[in-house]
This record gives structure tokens, C-alpha cells and sequence, in this order.
């Protein structure tokens, strides 16, 4: 048990190490890729808009931006650590240790994470110069942010377990991530979306991500807060224990 | 207690090659063990299967005891490993690499550091330490990877090829470095294409061929199975044409240079005598070959093609 907690430390440090050492690489694109967001949709588009659900477009959209930033960071910092650990060979450390599945995915995720909330910290802080940011629920802020990193994380693992190429990494972000996450909810709210497209949304999970994250800031959302948090649980549980399965068996690490 | 037990280890790829065929071996506590055979025998299988870097077919590994289906990271925290390839994480600095794969092991941080440096130090990598992977040599990644594979204090070292590519000063740092170890009561399996290395270093030696063991004893008896040896002699003065040695195959390779086959039940005492009556002074004599690369090839029939 020992080596476990001491083996997985390392791992996480190793990790979080990484992402805070290349944090030109990690934290300021993020940082100004929102900053363009803010001026382009808040301040020039935004205006025009006037207020979404009661509320003043900038305000209205900056939780959803928020979360955007962790999504593709959390996921983009686990796809691309791991797959180059494989492509290198260096997983072989981790492989051949006495190190379990659970504590190698624990590690992995926790690098993740740290992206993500580093991430909504810088993004925040922009968002401040634009708008103003009273939250309302700062533990369910803070959960959301945990939990939505953890499910992204995982899913960048599993992406990176699977992947051969550079390619099968690339693919995900740009043709899945990338719309579902546009149309989840980050710049309008799903009520003025025809009733057949409302219905299609709901099967789209980041917008359940994205409407917690608003709850929790502003307290609106365009569906039911409980479902919402439970189907962030209910997909982190099911990755977690997917990737130790897929590392238990080898998948995609072991010939 | 075997320091690794295996038996009936069968391992076919997706591929449909089947890499080992119900291969079975001990290594004792304190061998310094040899595991040889051409490429695509089934050797770094093998060892990726006792490390789980490979799944197995079928077959039983043990490591000191600890068998690898039931207890996987007891056997592991006993085992170092070396691959062939190089598999070093090249954007991190090289003391960070060692402190790392310490804590992969349950090993505290400032335990690491402190086994970090002793083993760059040994490896004479100290200097390197604040560099990164990449901007190291081929033999010095080489040595990184066994400075690596060092930190866990394992009981059982696994060295595939580990001197592949690496210059003769390094080599023989490396040889008087593991000679040291073994000594020092590690276990060490070494695959190697350098069979001088194998003959100079290990005690037991195994040799497999596509998939099976075809060899499995110790070196000195593995070496007393060696029909022919090949002896190149040195003469004082120069002879035109091949001396004639009664029951002796030779050839004259220079003016200066004999070549003579001895057959095992022959010894080479009487060549020197027919010699000497001829009036033929040796000066120095040498192997052709190393001993054990003749009987590799004797054993292997020739065989030694790239077939991975």
C-alpha cells in the first residue's frame, strides 16, 4: 500500500511538474485564446445581443468559456502526455513497476486536473476585466470544475491508450470535442433552439457540463442542476474504471 | 530458491508468430545468467514477459517465488530492467529521470535523490545530471538506462543488449561495473549479441532458437561441447606455403600467421611439437573466434538471419 501512495505521488508530481514547467505551452495560449473570445463575442458582438436569460451577454457567457478552457485543456494535457510517453517508450517506467493500473490512472488524471483548474484560474482572471463575476456557489464552482477535468482527462487517457498515430489523437478534439462543445450551450441557451433541436442537445453531455458550471456562477440553467451533477459522476465513474480496464489488460501498452 | 523459475512459457503474437514454444528454464540466486540466441529467437519476448511488458500465451513465471500471475508487484519490485531500445523520457532532466523511477518503486524522494546521484556517479553520468536525455549520446543513454534500472535496488537485473552500440572503453566500464553487482549478490540475465561479452561475464548460459531452448548449462560445460576450435598462431620467421601438421587441419593466412583447427579430443600440445621439429617457432596464439560463438553457430547451424 505504501509503494502504492509513495509510487503514485510521484507519478502525480511528475505530472503536475510538467504542466507548470511548460506553462508557456500550457497556461497563457488558454489564457489568450479567451482574451479573443471575450473582446469578439462579449464586448463587439455582445453588445448588439443585450442580455441572454435575464442576464448580460458577457455574464452569461463566461462560465460557459470557462469551461470550454478546461475541457480541451484537461483533455489535450492527458492525450498528449500519455501518447508521447508511449510513442517515446518511457510508459515502459511506469509498466514495469510495481505501480497499479488505479495509481497510473490516478496520476495521470491528477496532471489533468491541475491543467484544468490552473486554466480556469488564468481564464477568470480574464473574464474580470470584461465582466463581473459574483459566484454563487463557489463549492459547486469548484466540484464542477474537478469533475468536468477528471471526466475530460480520462477521456483524453482512454484516447491515448487506443491511439497508433498522431493523427488518432488529433481527431477527437477536432471533430468531436470541438462541436459538441460549441453546441453545448457556451453562447446561447438551448430555449431558443427549435423543440426538436432542444431534444437532440440533451444527448450531448458537455451541455449538462456547461449548464452546471452556470448554475453554479450565475444560478440559471437550461436543465435540471441534479441530473446535471449526477451525469458528470456518472461519466467520470464509468471512464476511471474503463481506463484501469483498458491498462489491465494491455490495451494499447502491452504486445 | 530460484532467483526465476520458468516454465512451459508459450507466447504467440496476434501476428500468428509464435515467439516462444513451451520454453522452460531456472536462473539460481547469484547467476550471472546468459540468454542467447539470433534475432528473432524469442529473447527480448521473453523478458518482456517476466517485466509484463508482453502478455503470455501459457507458462508459469516465478520471481523469487513470487509468481507473476498472483503477486505481479512483488515480483516486479525485485526486478531492474535494461531494453534494447532506447525508452527515455528525452525532454526531462536525467537526475529527474532517476528520482522518478525511484518513486515508481515506493522509494521516498529524498531516498531517490540520494540513489540518483549514487548511480550517476557510477555510471560517470554526474555532470549530465541537469541535462535532458536527448543531449546525451547513444552510450551514455545506454548508461542512463542501467543507472535507471539500478534505483529500486533490484534483486534480479535484466540486461537486454545493454552494450549494443556503445564504444570499447564504455563496454568494458560496463562489463567491470556488472561483474562488481553480480558479485555484490544481484541476479543478472544478460541477452547480448557480443558472445565474447557472454563468455567473459556470465556462469550459466541458455540458448534459444525460434522459440525453443536448444542449450541450457553452465558456461564451462557449455564450452566443453565445442568440437572444433580455430587458433590463429604467430611464427617468428615467415613461411611460403602451409606447414604440415600430421592430424591437424591448417592454412596459412600470411607469410607470418598459421591457422589451425584443433578437435576437442586432440589438445593442441602436439601441433607445437610437429612445429617445433620443423623448425617453426610460435611466438603467440589467440582464438580465432570467441569459444562460444563457434558453438552458437554450431548449435544454430548457421542460422543467424534477421528473422523478427
Amino acid at each position: 500500500m505504501r509503494t502504492q501512495i509513495v509510487g503514485m505521488m510521484s507519478l502525480v508530481r511528475k505530472e503536475t511538474t510538467r504542466v507548470l514547467r511548460i506553462w508557456v505551452q500550457t497556461l497563457i495560449p488558454p489564457g489568450i485564446t479567451m482574451s479573443l473570445y471575450f473582446i469578439i463575442f462579449g464586448t463587439l458582438i455582445g453588445k448588439r445581443i443585450g442580455e441572454m436569460e435575464g442576464y448580460p451577454y458577457m455574464e452569461y457567457i463566461a462560465p460557459g468559456l470557462v469551461m470550454m478552457s478546461v475541457i480541451t485543456n484537461s483533455y489535450g494535457n492527458v492525450v498528449g502526455s500519455f501518447f508521447n510517453a508511449k510513442i517515446q517508450g518511457h510508459i515502459e517506467e511506469l509498466l514495469v513497476s510495481p505501480l497499479s493500473e488505479v495509481s497510473i490512472v490516478i496520476g495521470y488524471l491528477a496532471g489533468g486536473i491541475i491543467r484544468g483548474l490552473s486554466v480556469a484560474v488564468v481564464v477568470t482572471f480574464i473574464a474580470l476585466f470584461f465582466t463581473q463575476i459574483n459566484i454563487k456557489y463557489p463549492i459547486m464552482t469548484l466540484f464542477v470544475i474537478i469533475m468536468t477535468a477528471g471526466v475530460f482527462s480520462l477521456a483524453g487517457l482512454i484516447n491515448a491508450i487506443f491511439a497508433k498515430k498522431f493523427d488518432d489523437i488529433a481527431v477527437i478534439p477536432s471533430f468531436v470535442l470541438a462541436p459538441l462543445t460549441y453546441l453545448g450551450g457556451v453562447f446561447y441557451t438551448v430555449n431558443l433552439l427549435p423543440e426538436f433541436w432542444q431534444t437532440v442537445s440533451k444527448f450531448n453531455p458537455i451541455l449538462y457540463m456547461i449548464n452546471s458550471m452556470r448554475y453554479s456562477v450565475i444560478g440559471i440553467s437550461d436543465v435540471s442542476i441534479q441530473n446535471a451533477l449526477m451525469m458528470i459522476i456518472i461519466f467520470f465513474i464509468i471512464l476511471f474504471f474503463s481506463a484501469v480496464i483498458l491498462l489491465k489488460k494491455g490495451i494499447g501498452t502491452r504486445q | 530458491m530460484h532467483a526465476l523459475s520458468i516454465k512451459n512459457l508459450s507466447k504467440k503474437y496476434k501476428s500468428g508468430v509464435q515467439a516462444l514454444k513451451s520454453v522452460s528454464f531456472d536462473v539460481q540466486k547469484g547467476d550471472f545468467f546468459a540468454l542467447l540466441g539470433p534475432n528473432g529467437a524469442g529473447k527480448t519476448t521473453a523478458i518482456g514477459i517476466i517485466t509484463s511488458l508482453v502478455n503470455k500465451s501459457s507458462g508459469s513465471i516465478e520471481v523469487f517465488g513470487y509468481d507473476i500471475d498472483k503477486e505481479l508487484a512483488k515480483a516486479k519490485s525485485c526486478i531492474g530492467v535494461v531494453p534494447q531500445e532506447v525508452n527515455l523520457n528525452l525532454f526531462d532532466y536525467n537526475f529527474n529521470i532517476l528520482v522518478n523511477q525511484a518513486g515508481f518503486y515506493g522509494i521516498t524522494r529524498n531516498e531517490g535523490k540520494k540513489r540518483a546521484e549514487q548511480y550517476l556517479k557510477k555510471m560517470q553520468l554526474w555532470d549530465k545530471r541537469k541535462t535532458d536525455a536527448r543531449s546525451l549520446s547513444g552510450g551514455m543513454k545506454r548508461r542512463l538506462m542501467v543507472a535507471r534500472a539500478l534505483v529500486n535496488r533490484p534483486k534480479l537485473l535484466l540486461l537486454d543488449e545493454p552494450t549494443a552500440g556503445v564504444d570499447i572503453e564504455t563496454r568494458r566500464m560496463m562489463w567491470n561495473f556488472l561483474r562488481e553487482l553480480n558479485q555484490s549478490g544481484t541476479t543478472i540475465i544478460l541477452t547480448t549479441h557480443y558472445l565474447e561479452e557472454a563468455e567473459q561475464l556470465c556462469n550459466k548460459v541458455a540458448i534459444i532458437d525460434e522459440g525453443e531452448i536448444i542449450e541450457n548449462d553452465s558456461m564451462q560445460n557449455v564450452l566443453k561441447k565445442l568440437k572444433t576450435e580455430v587458433f590463429i598462431l604467430n611464427i617468428e620467421k615467415p613461411l611460403n606455403e602451409k606447414p604440415i601438421i600430421e592430424g591437424y587441419s591448417t592454412d596459412l593466412n600470411s607469410p607470418h600467421e598459421i591457422e589451425i583447427t584443433v578437435t576437442q579430443d586432440q589438445g593442441i600440445n602436439s601441433a607445437f611439437i610437429s612445429l617445433e621439429k620443423q623448425g617453426v617457432k610460435v611466438l603467440s596464439l589467440r582464438n580465432k573466434n570467441s569459444r562460444l560463438e563457434e558453438l552458437f553457430l554450431d548449435l544454430t547451424q548457421g542460422q543467424t538471419g534477421d528473422r523478427s
